[in-house]
């Protein structure tokens, strides 16, 4: 058996590779021969950084029409790709646009897929083996059998880009783009600054619950998120009441966050929050109740008034 | 036009949820299952854009015979009829089982349209719709925040990371919504009423035509081998703050150990 070859579905955000298809070069390294696919105009930095990140042949079309035109165009090419290359499995980051074509693809091949892996190996008898969250509480170690290509979507942050340096073989994709597949077609496209916090960039999170009390007091947070450099995200109560916008959510229906340091300020600790905030490396809560579930995961617990201590530690770090 | 709707039985979301060790499966009890929150904005879509251009909505389910609960909620929204596709034989489906089945119940309706969420809150995988489209040949317009009909073009707004795109096609296609679409309506009393008289047509997989291989547990690709806990209690410091201000150096302390400061 030769060499595995797995495949990452890659995107670009203007002209660098999406981050989350950075990230999934580094499992597919692991696994075997990293390949990138990229359909669409890309830089020659685009390229590069790829091939920094240890994907060693990048499968690249620059027609412009994989940018005007949604899913089948992509689907049509992807197919043919695999029917001519056959890799062992292709690795899609969790962007809408990676859904759309692998949830078409297994469709259309006939094939299964796992979607929201967090880990994803082969154990020694040459067996697929995904790691997916199944509730908040519990993770189930899938498979998937019969003939490869095996298709799984990887959760953002599972695993750590990492630029490794090296050299990538571009392979101009030669598939002709059949007009009968433009059928989405992108009228506009409208880009919203992002509204929120960088959740997933940030070292330190200060994520604030109900126990906040009001609206208003998530200034203190801003404050104290200030002063560490950081982030403020939020528990799904308190966006639910409307106090902070979607984008500040944390959890299982919310963002998935690894920063170095989480400060729950008035967060109880439920199982659909910690499921978003588990990866963290460091955690400190404050909360009101010594019974709350969140000081099981922290590192250092202190049982009091929120409003209280967050306005006197701003002080003293601003103090500094 | 007519509207196909995909919906769901779930277990209710607000409990929590439950693995059977033995067959590795969740537990779906149907007395504590609900329609899927997230298809009741695919089922509200449907309503209003037949409200706008007249026509039909065909709600579409597979699941046990309990999941007559999702359809019958449908129609109490509005939906005219329901097709729920059951069968034994259908236990143990993946995402391409599913597809499959459903696919084979809506091939024949001809639909317009067909609407489902963009990912269930059980599985939330967010596959089937794709998978589905993929079976049907239709175009699939996805993360919609809103939806509109002209003709035979269908026009959406498609939730991006940075923004939203307005994508559009042909009719037929498959759309799925996002909760930006329209807060759902409640069903009133006279479509509760009605809903108990609307038909539901069942399906079993001779009749839709699939062989057995193809779906169910023997057509499944994805098996779960194990499932495991993931509740972690880490050993951490508790200090209780006294209104001194003690707790707060031992926060500092702390930034400090972890160079964070
Ligand atoms: C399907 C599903 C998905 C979900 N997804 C998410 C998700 O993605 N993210 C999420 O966060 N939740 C999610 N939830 C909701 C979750 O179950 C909890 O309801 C929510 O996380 C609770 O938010 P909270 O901790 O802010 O509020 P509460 O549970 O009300 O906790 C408030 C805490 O503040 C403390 N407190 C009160 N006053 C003070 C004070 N002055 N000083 C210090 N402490 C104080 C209290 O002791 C309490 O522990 C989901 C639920 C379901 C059913
Ligand atoms: N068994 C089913 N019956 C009807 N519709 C379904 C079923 N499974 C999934 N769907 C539809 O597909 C959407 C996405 O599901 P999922 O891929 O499981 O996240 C759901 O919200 C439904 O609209």
């Amino acid at each position: 058996m030769g060499e595995r070859r797995v495949w990452v579905w890659t995107e670009t955000a203007g002209d660098t590779p999406h981050r989350l298809s950075l990230e999934l070069l580094t499992p597919a390294r692991a696994l075997g021969r990293a390949e990138a696919v990229l359909l669409g105009p890309a830089g020659e930095s685009a390229l590069q950084k790829l091939a920094e990140h240890g994907a060693t042949i990048i499968h690249h079309a620059d027609d412009p029409r994989y940018t005007q035109y949604l899913v089948e165009p992509q689907v049509a090419t992807l197919s043919a790709l695999i029917e001519a290359e056959r890799p062992d499995l292709l690795l899609f980051p969790s962007t809408p646009g990676a859904r759309d074509v692998l949830a078409r693809l297994v469709g259309r091949l006939g094939v299964g897929a796992i979607a929201n892996a967090v880990a994803v190996d082969y154990d020694p008898s040459g067996r697929l083996l995904a790691t997916v969250p199944c509730g908040a509480e519990t993770l189930a170690t899938v498979t998937l059998e019969g003939p490869p290509p095996y298709l799984v979507q990887i959760r953002p942050k599972a695993y750590a880009a990492e630029a490794v340096g090296g050299e990538a073989e571009v392979r101009m994709v030669s598939v002709p783009l059949d007009e009968a597949n433009c059928r989405v077609r992108v009228i506009e496209t409208v880009e919203q600054p992002a509204a929120g916090p960088n959740l997933e960039d940030a070292n330190v999170i200060v994520a604030g619950g109900r126990g906040l009390g009001r609206p208003e007091n998530f200034r203190l947070l801003e404050e104290l998120a200030n002063a560490l450099g950081g982030a403020v995200g939020a528990s799904r109560a308190v966006v639910d009441a409307g106090w902070v916008p979607y984008s500040y959510q944390v959890g299982q229906t919310g963002r998935t966050v690894k920063p170095t340091l989480y400060i729950a300020c008035g967060i109880s600790g439920a199982i659909q929050h910690v499921a978003g905030m588990r990866g963290s490396r460091y955690v400190i809560a404050i909360n009101r109740d010594p019974d709350a579930p969140i000081f099981e995961l922290a590192d250092l617990g202190v049982v009091g008034d929120v409003l209280t201590i967050v306005p006197k530690l701003t002080e003293r770090i601003a103090a500094r | 036009m007519k509207i196909c709707v995909c919906v769901k039985h779930v277990p209710d979301p607000n409990l929590p949820v439950q693995v059977d060790p033995a067959t590795r499966r969740l537990i779906r009890d149907p007395k504590q299952s609900i329609i899927d929150p997230a298809d009741e904005y695919g089922v509200e879509t449907a309503l209003r854009l037949v409200e706008e251009h007249g026509g039909e909505v065909v709600a579409v389910t597979m699941g046990p015979p309990a999941a007559e609960d999702a359809l019958r909620r449908a129609m109490a929204m509005g939906a005219d009829r329901a097709i729920l596709v059951s069968d034994e034989a259908l236990a143990g489906s993946d995402v391409l089982g599913t597809a499959r089945a459903l696919a084979a119940a809506i091939r024949p309706e001809q639909p317009d349209l067909v609407i489902c969420a963009t990912e269930s809150t059980d599985a939330y995988t967010g596959l089937l719709p794709g998978a589905l489209a993929g079976l049907l040949d239709l175009p699939q317009l996805t993360f919609a925040r809103a939806v509109s009909v002209e003709g035979s073009t269908v026009t959406v707004q498609r939730a991006t990371e940075t923004g939203y795109q307005v994508i559009q096609a042909t009719l037929p296609a498959l759309v799925t919504v996002t909760a930006s679409v329209g807060e759902p309506r409640y069903p009133s009393f006279k479509g509760l009423m009605a809903a108990k008289r609307k038909p539901i047509e069942v399906r079993d997989i001779a009749e839709l035509g699939l062989e057995q291989h193809t779906v169910g547990e023997p057509g499944a690709r994805e098996r779960v081998l194990e499932i495991s806990a993931v509740r972690q209690v880490k050993q951490g410091r508790i200090v209780v703050d006294d209104g001194t201000g003690e707790s707060v150096e031992e926060i500092l302390a702390f930034l400090r150990s972890i160079q964070v400061v």
